[in-house]
């Protein structure tokens, strides 16, 4: 008999790591034992997307969304809900600031305000397995390329839906995949990029990990619209439950023999390959990536022959990102005129001329709702971050929001209203990027974060050409002198400078891009930087030798009667004072680590 | 299963059809069982399986059942819910025996006109329109 509800139990990498699969298995025994085995079934599936609350489950068909989920409440909910019929309020979510829980998904405005087209699977199937993929749809796309379309149709297809690379660089699709199938060679390839590698992003590896049938699916139809039959799927191993499942969907895919030879019945061949990257942050680099494919060190070339015309082993190759191919089949199966009405601008004349379909973001920084989501291209950022991020953690003040990955620029908060697409995210010095967004509050400070954001790109880059290894180091040591207090009016000057030629000169997008932080901060922060230079002050209090921690001898007697708790958690053994009396801090001996401002009840502490 | 052709991937996505209607929280018909104590110790566990025994041995893939609480009427158990989509009020029928779910489905869900004879007062259940 066919299952009268399910169970849909998060099982992304956010998840997995708070423990989702050990409430599956206690699900899973409870039901048996109440005997409902039969009637109630437990499905895994991919990210859900609202991180930030997880462990999660949504029942269905009822769409109660549960959070937060300890292996002690199952047994309750199992009773409460699925024998009773009483849905646990208890574990509902509850925005924050209120107090009547939001019992469905559908109504929580996190879901609410998203488009998933890339995730439109997510949370409905499980991902390893191929039939619930083709219950939704799946494969019908490359069935319906093969029976009806002609490889120009299909490119045509795309470049009239108006997709551009999602993976950053905004290349109209169909164009890229023209140029490439036009190369005469007796061998094409065509590579996934899931080499996802900025702190704070995990779009594509929450795609493969949700669906990853689709990304085989928009692989197929690339194949066959270039003329390839042969594809990579160049993936970070340290991406372990995207790999695997990656590695189960080729296989049952190949069992189907929807890859391998004749797919279908209709004489095309196709066969996916995956390479495992080690994880350098380079590697993403289109070249880098190919080289490191071949089996050569990870670094970029110059680009005055584009990979379409000579790429992996010199054949001419089209590379496209995890986002970019999972959108393909959707836009086969409901055209491309559906596709392009969403979105900015026109694209019916110039394929730079707008951005369609929707973005996958992962949100993360100082905001409530960290997580995944799809939204439609031209949102406004304040709609991202207040309304479906659910506004700025513990009530604090925005301050910037940094988009476009670690080499994207920081964006103030007079720009909120910026529709994000490719050109406008551009013209204010950011970019689109892969997809991430990292939200600054007001006790960040932006020196301080164009510092940890440099020093990852600078870490990151492979030491080919001069500018990018040797510019963002001295920019980092200006950086490091600036934030300890040592920086001059002059260094501003010289740090521009030098960000403009590693932005001009260097080989490749990495060098290219990384002074985005450090320029953007510049432009919309300057203050912060000259409060470090002139006044020798961190307005963000985060740069520990500007700052100073003090003790309202008043407030710390009369409200908090001398408690003791700052001293006794002090690591420094900086606070003099016995309990009852007022308490000091020694300056000399302080780290200005901040515990005892955190642990003091009575607010007596304060930091300048 | 071996390689496929067009035909085999339809047959998967039509045997697929009511599980993914289930997991979307989409159907044309909801069901609704009242499985508070009352309902469980009437016999309302016996209710529910005759439904979903009705969609199987039916074929159907738009009608999604599921349970709740007591609906205050307990010396009325077994009941449940009937609700068309975007047709009618939910009617509430009561006294139920697996016979009579069959014969509900027959009128009911599968032609929109509701049992009368097993139905709480379904005039005192339509909303105004």
């Amino acid at each position: 008999m066919a299952y009268r509800s399910y169970l849909m139990v998060c099982a992304g990498t956010g998840c997995v790591a708070n423990q989702s699969m050990k409430i599956k298995e206690k699900l899973e025994t409870e039901i048996r034992k109440k005997g409902l085995q039969e009637e109630v079934a437990v499905v895994t599936t991919g990210c859900n997307g609202f991180c930030a609350v997880g462990p999660l489950m949504v029942v269905q068909p009822d769409g109660i969304f549960y959070q937060l989920l300890k292996e002690t409440d199952i047994p309750y909910i199992v009773e409460e809900h699925f024998i009773k019929g009483r849905p646990v309020k208890e574990l509902m979510f509850t925005p924050p600031k209120e107090k009547t829980p939001i019992p469905k998904l559908s109504d929580i405005p996190f879901f609410a305000d998203q488009t998933p087209i890339v995730l439109r699977n997510r949370g409905v199937i499980n991902p390893e397995n191929i039939d619930d993929y083709i219950a939704r749809g799946g494969y019908e796309a490359i069935a319906k390329v093969l029976t009806s379309m002609t490889p120009e149709q299909v490119i045509q297809e795309i470049k009239t839906s108006g997709l551009r690379g999602r993976g950053g660089g905004g290349f109209p699709t169909g164009i890229k995949w023209e140029t490439c199938r036009n190369i005469p060679a007796d061998k094409h390839y065509i590579i996934c990029n899931a080499d996802e590698g900025d702190p704070g992003a995990f779009m594509d590896r929450s795609t493969v990990e949700s669906d990853p049938h689709a990304v085989i699916e928009g692989m197929l139809i690339g194949g066959y619209a270039i003329g390839s039959s042969e594809g990579y799927v160049y993936i970070r191993n340290e991406y372990p439950i995207a790999l695997d499942r990656l590695q189960t969907a080729i296989q049952h895919a190949r069992e189907y023999g929807l890859l391998g030879t004749n797919i279908l019945d209709k004489g095309f061949d196709f066969e996916i390959k995956i390479a495992r990257g080690a994880g350098a942050f380079v590697c993403g680099e289109s070249t880098a990536l190919m080289a490191s494919i071949e089996g050569r060190p990870g670094e970029p070339r110059a680009k005055y022959v584009h990979t379409v015309e000579k790429g992996l082993w010199d054949k001419p190759t089209c590379l496209n990102n995890v986002e970019t191919w999972a959108n393909v089949p959707q836009i086969i199966l409901r055209g491309a005129e559906w596709f392009s009405s969403i979105g900015t601008g026109d694209v019916s004349g110039d394929p730079w001329g707008g951005s369609k379909g929707t973005k996958v973001f992962s949100l993360s920084g100082k905001v409530n709702n960290t997580g995944l989501i799809e939204v439609p291209m031209g949102i406004t950022l304040r709609k991202i971050i207040f309304d479906i991020g659910g506004g700025i953690k513990d009530g604090k003040k925005f301050k910037a929001v940094q988009t476009g990955g670690p080499s994207g620029g920081f964006i103030p908060e007079s720009l909120l209203d910026l529709p994000v697409d490719y050109e406008e995210l551009t013209k204010v010095g950011s970019m689109m990027g892969s997809g991430g967004m990292v939200v600054a509050d007001e006790n960040n400070c932006m020196v301080d974060m164009a510092k940890y954001f440099l020093s990852f790109t600078q870490t990151e880059s492979c030491g080919k050409c001069v500018p990018c290894r040797e510019g963002t180091k001295r920019m980092l040591d200006i950086l490091e002198k600036i934030t300890e207090g040592e920086g001059t009016e002059e260094d501003l000057v010289l740090l521009e400078e030098l960000s403009n030629v590693v932005v001009e000169s260097s080989l490749c997008a990495l060098g290219g891009s990384a002074p985005n932080p450090v320029l953007t901060t510049l432009k919309y922060f300057r203050e912060e930087y000259e409060a470090h230079v002139k006044d020798k002050k961190c307005p963000g209090h985060a740069c520990r030798k500007l700052i100073t921690y003090t003790i309202d001898p008043h407030v710390c007697v009369d409200k908090g009667h001398g408690c003791h708790v700052c001293a006794k958690n002090c690591p420094d053994g900086a606070i003099l004072g016995e309990t009852k009396q007022v308490h000091t801090i020694d300056v000399e001996k302080c780290g200005k680590c901040g515990i005892c401002y955190d642990v003091c009840k009575f607010d007596a502490i304060s930091v300048e | 299963m071996g390689k496929m052709n067009i035909e085999d991937l339809e047959k998967i996505r039509e045997q697929g059809r009511y599980k993914m209607a289930l997991r979307q929280g989409t159907g044309r018909v909801r069901i609704i069982v009242h499985m508070g104590t009352c309902g469980i110790a009437a016999g309302a566990r016996g209710i529910l399986t005759a439904a979903m025994k009705e969609i199987e041995l039916r074929g159907l893939h738009d009608v999604i059942v599921t349970n709740a609480g007591c609906a205050g009427l307990c010396s009325h158990e077994p009941m449940m819910t009937v609700e068309v989509l975007g047709e009618s009020a939910p009617v509430k029928y009561v006294y139920l025996t697996a016979e009579k779910v069959k014969r509900i489905f027959d009128s009911h869900v599968l032609k929109g006109q509701v049992t009368k004879e097993f139905a709480l007062e379904v005039v005192s259940e339509k909303t105004h329109s």
